[in-house]
């Protein structure tokens, strides 16, 4: 160290913080862009399909916390009528386990992130909004959905434009 | 004459810009130099171990993310790695490769992130925390391509992993590798010559090879003394002795080797991975979980297994009584160990320097208070 | 051989801005009507240009960190300044109940008025300023600038608070020792440039003196660095460790005058940087105002790019390095600087490259022979 000049460490720490205000810049503009997010997200509701569950309740034992809850009456040729179905998304952690435990593919994970509600009891999906025809499915756990679905934003190949 | 000066005790208290988390320090000061250091932590339990007792095996996985949020490929891997100890599980050979993939990348991002809160805590304004964290984003999609989610992944099942690479995941992850090393080497500019960061690391927060062994710490600490325990080579767990790599060692066990060594691991990993990218194109394409049942019943016993985390040397006792959930669940988590050297490492210095010095010991409250 | 004095009369300044339009006593040939126009326009020109520098600052350092700056308040985020301003004002002031009432309402006022009164001395164009030509004119700002630490040390008691009182007492010894270093760069200066007088000295250049003393700027400049407690030496200000600093009592109001001093001490001391070293307001083609206040972003510039790179220095390394390292070397550089102005009187233009090397070599010797020294080694 003492045969090079001093304070050549901190000059060359300058000129790489130089080089790098000419790359461009990682921030996105949100809520004008929105990146997609991956074909397998786990985001934040959950999907139901009524016409394949059977109400056997495997996604509610498998389910660490307790969130999800079913109840079902018994319909005509002896098989259950499921009359609620659940998911207290306040408590829900986004694990999966429910979603990868189902014998019969019945349940998804949604695509949408931006969930929020003003109040608490107003995060508990009930049955209408379970099956919701606006929501699309995603992948995790149901690799038929994955070619369907559209390409995820990697930030290793994208090409932000310069904002000054 | 020497001048009388008073004790003064000062309480850096759960809120603090600096700290890592709410963690509470009461430090007395004779003027400029720490007599002596009490750390107080506890501000972050949940009661985790309790919690575990009451799910089966399968459920405590998203518990295990949690630990060590920063990090938690490698909390995931520790917990699947000690059941399958238990159970005597065999993991199919893919799963193995792509284990060792994704807790080398995960290594290699808790290194970055910890070398950049560092950098901050000397107070170089996040600049380098920046640069860093622009690598981690990166990793990070790969890891939502994986999992599914870019925080706490539920990556890892008993008996392999839960989903396959998808396509995008191996010439996504062959361009980062490309791409990083021009990275590393602006980093390696950026930080290492630089005087200021060179005056104010080498020499404090020092602990000699005797203490750090008498304390038990592990992982980048320890190697920084100059002791030479790397659980990857030493004491092998899943497949790493089928990979080349160094062990980085550093010397005098301050800020400077913890910060060297960090770096030195960064670019092992990076070596790690690409050949266990080579060895996965010869493999044939096969299965990456084991046939299992659902709920799994391991036979009566206990077993502890550790693997070499980021941080440490991260460990999972269990004891299982046969039935669908564990008995017992104790989980050795690294930083809460390196935690209780800090004040040998602090006492008799500045008090500048004692921020810094927790800096770079790089812990994650939740990982120490469980 | 040619002399600098020769060309000093030929600067490279569009000579139909050469002849000042303002005398010094513009309007009226009344001196107080003088004062009025130029106190306003100084007042007012360095408030606009505290929020243009807030700005820059916010908007400069986000590339290097690799995202955008404020952008949303306004095109391109220029109102910012203005929401940060009106946020400060409508915040309840509070003072202290055990605090030193009058010591605690004057600190603010007293921080930033010697910031102002230093402006009086600037030259902005050829004989434009309040009173540029003071024939004691860096005596004067040499003088002004010292009762920033009275203040700052005011502000630390009368708070009343023992942290304030210990990160006050630790500014005030930061800002003393790294005024006497500022001090004997201005001095060499002065020496080849024969005079006090800030527009004197501009005339006089018409190769910057950044180039001919070399290590006259760089010492100023760090000790500007300092006296601004801007990275590398602000222990005192952003999440220092524990003592959150002089200002921690202050809100609303009385706190918005410790930013404005803060960021009007930057201006003061880019312009002191300029006007010494940088020739002023000298330059090709384009009127003079503008070249100086291009040349005020730029040294304002450095400054704020020096911030974002380096982390900082702890107090015990701050003080070595002031008195073992600057002190000795600021002398040094007098002795040089005194023998080459005697030895060769018009200054010749061959002894630019001849201080660099010197510089060069002296900077990296006397760094062998001192390191900044780490660790706990308490008074080793």
């Amino acid at each position: 160290m003492a045969l090079k000049l001093a304070g050549y460490g901190l000059m060359q720490g300058l000129f790489v913080v130089l080089k790098s205000m000419t790359r461009k810049r990682i921030t996105e503009q949100y809520p004008e862009e929105r990146l997609t997010v991956s074909r397998r997200t786990r985001a934040q509701e959950l999907v139901w399909d009524p016409d394949r569950c059977t109400g056997c309740a495997t996604c509610v034992k498998a389910c660490p916390q307790g969130n999800i809850k079913i109840k079902t009456s018994i319909g005509p040729d002896n098989k259950y009528v499921v009359e609620k179905f659940e998911n207290d998304e306040g408590r829900c952690i986004f694990c999966g386990l429910c979603v990868e435990s189902c014998p019969y593919e019945a349940l998804f994970f949604g695509r949408s992130y931006e969930r929020s509600q003003y109040q608490r009891n107003q995060l508990v999906a009930d049955i209408d909004e379970m099956t919701s025809p606006e929501k699309e499915k995603s992948a995790y756990y149901r690799p038929e959905l994955y070619d369907s679905l559209p390409e995820q934003t990697l930030l290793i190949y994208r090409k932000h434009k310069r904002i000054l | 004459m020497v001048m009388k000066t008073e004790l003064v005790t000062l309480n850096m208290g759960p809120h603090h810009p600096s700290t890592h988390g709410v963690f509470r320090m009461r430090v007395t000061l004779d003027g400029e130099v720490v007599v002596e250091m009490e750390p107080m932590f506890g501000y972050l339990h949940r009661g985790l171990e309790k919690l575990a007792e009451g799910r089966t095996y399968t459920q405590i996985i998203p518990f295990t993310d949690r630990l060590d949020y920063v990090s938690s490929m490698a909390g995931n891997l520790a917990y699947c790695v000690a059941v399958e100890k238990l159970a005597q599980v065999e993991v199919p050979e893919r799963a193995e490769y792509i284990r060792v993939i994704i807790c080398e990348l995960q290594r290699m991002v808790n290194h970055l992130i910890a070398v950049g809160f560092f950098i901050n805590d000397l107070g170089a304004l996040q600049t380098p925390l920046q640069y860093m964290w622009r690598e981690r984003e990166k990793v990070v999609d790969l890891f939502e391509m994986q999992s599914g989610q870019r925080f706490l992944y539920n990556y890892m099942r008993i008996g392999g992993v839960s989903h396959d690479l998808a396509p995008e995941f191996i010439p996504a992850l062959k361009k980062f590798l490309d791409d990083f090393i021009g990275y590393y080497e602006e980093f390696e500019d950026l930080l290492k010559g630089n005087e200021i960061i060179q005056s104010r690391t080498i020499g404090t927060g020092v602990i000699s090879a005797e203490q750090a062994i008498d304390y038990a710490m592990s992982g980048p600490c320890l190697r920084a003394t100059g002791v030479n325990w790397d659980l990857r080579r030493d004491d092998s767990y899943s497949i790493y002795d089928r990979f080349d790599f160094d062990v980085i060692v550093g010397e005098n066990g301050d800020n400077w080797d913890r910060y060297r060594v960090r770096m030195g691991e960064i670019m092992q990993s990076h070596r790690i991975i690409r050949q266990a990218l080579e060895q996965l194109e010869e493999l044939s394409p096969g299965s990456v979980n084991a046939e299992l049942p659902q709920l799994l019943r391991p036979p009566v016993g206990e077993a502890y297994a550790a693997i070499e985390a980021p941080k440490g040397e991260m460990g999972f006792y269990l004891v299982s009584d046969g039935s669908i959930a564990p008995y017992r669940w104790h989980c050795r988590a690294p930083d809460f160990v390196n935690l209780c050297a800090l004040r040998d490492m602090v006492v008799g210095g500045k008090i500048a320097d004692l921020i810094v010095t927790f800096g770079s010991i790089d812990i994650c409250l939740a990982s120490v208070d469980r | 051989m040619i002399s600098l004095t020769d060309i000093a009369t030929q600067a490279p300044v569009a000579s139909w801005w050469l002849d000042s339009p303002v005398s010094s006593d513009w309007p009226c040939h009344n001196f107080w009507a003088h004062w009025a126009v130029f106190s306003a326009g100084i007042i007012i020109g360095v408030l606009l240009v505290v929020m243009a520098f807030i700005w820059f600052e916010r908007r400069f350092i986000a590339p290097m960190q690799l995202r955008i700056g404020p952008n949303r308040c306004g095109p391109f985020g220029l109102l910012q300044p203005v929401a940060d301003a009106i946020k400060v004002l409508m915040k309840e002031d509070i003072v202290p109940a055990v605090a030193d009432k009058t010591v605690h309402f004057l600190a603010p006022i007293l921080i930033f008025v010697p910031v102002l009164l230093m402006f009086a001395v600037i030259p902005f164009q050829n004989g434009v300023g309040l009173i540029p030509d003071l024939n004691v004119g860096l005596l004067f700002i040499v003088a002004v600038g010292s009762i920033e630490t009275v203040a700052v040390f005011m502000a630390g008691y009368g708070s009343n608070n023992k942290y304030a009182l210990v990160g006050a007492m630790r500014s005030v010894a930061m800002m003393v020792s790294y005024e006497m270093p500022m001090a004997l760069a201005a001095i060499a200066v002065i020496i080849v440039s024969g005079t006090l007088s800030m527009q004197g000295i501009v005339m006089e250049q018409s190769v910057p003196f950044a180039l001919l003393l070399p290590m006259s700027f760089i010492f100023y400049f760090t000790c500007a660095l300092a006296e601004l407690q801007r990275t590398p030496f602000d222990l005192l200000e952003a999440e220092s460790e524990i003592i959150a600093g002089y200002h921690i009592e202050y809100s609303g109001m009385k706190f918005a005058m410790f930013y404005l001093g803060e960021y009007a001490g930057a201006i003061i001391q880019s312009a002191i940087i300029v006007t010494l070293f940088l020739s002023g307001w000298k330059g090709p083609i384009l009127p003079p105002f503008v070249w100086f206040l291009i040349k005020l972003f730029a040294v304002f510039g450095m400054i704020v790019w020096f911030r974002a790179t380096w982390p900082r220095v702890r107090i015990d390394q701050l003080m070595e390095f002031a008195w073992k390292y600057m002190l000795p070397l600021s002398l040094i550089n007098l002795l040089i600087v005194a023998i080459e102005t005697i030895l060769w009187d018009p200054v010749q233009w061959w002894l630019v490259p001849v201080n660099i090397v010197i510089t060069a070599v002296l900077l990296t010797g006397w760094a062998g022979m001192f390191k900044l020294r780490g660790g706990s080694e308490v008074g080793a």
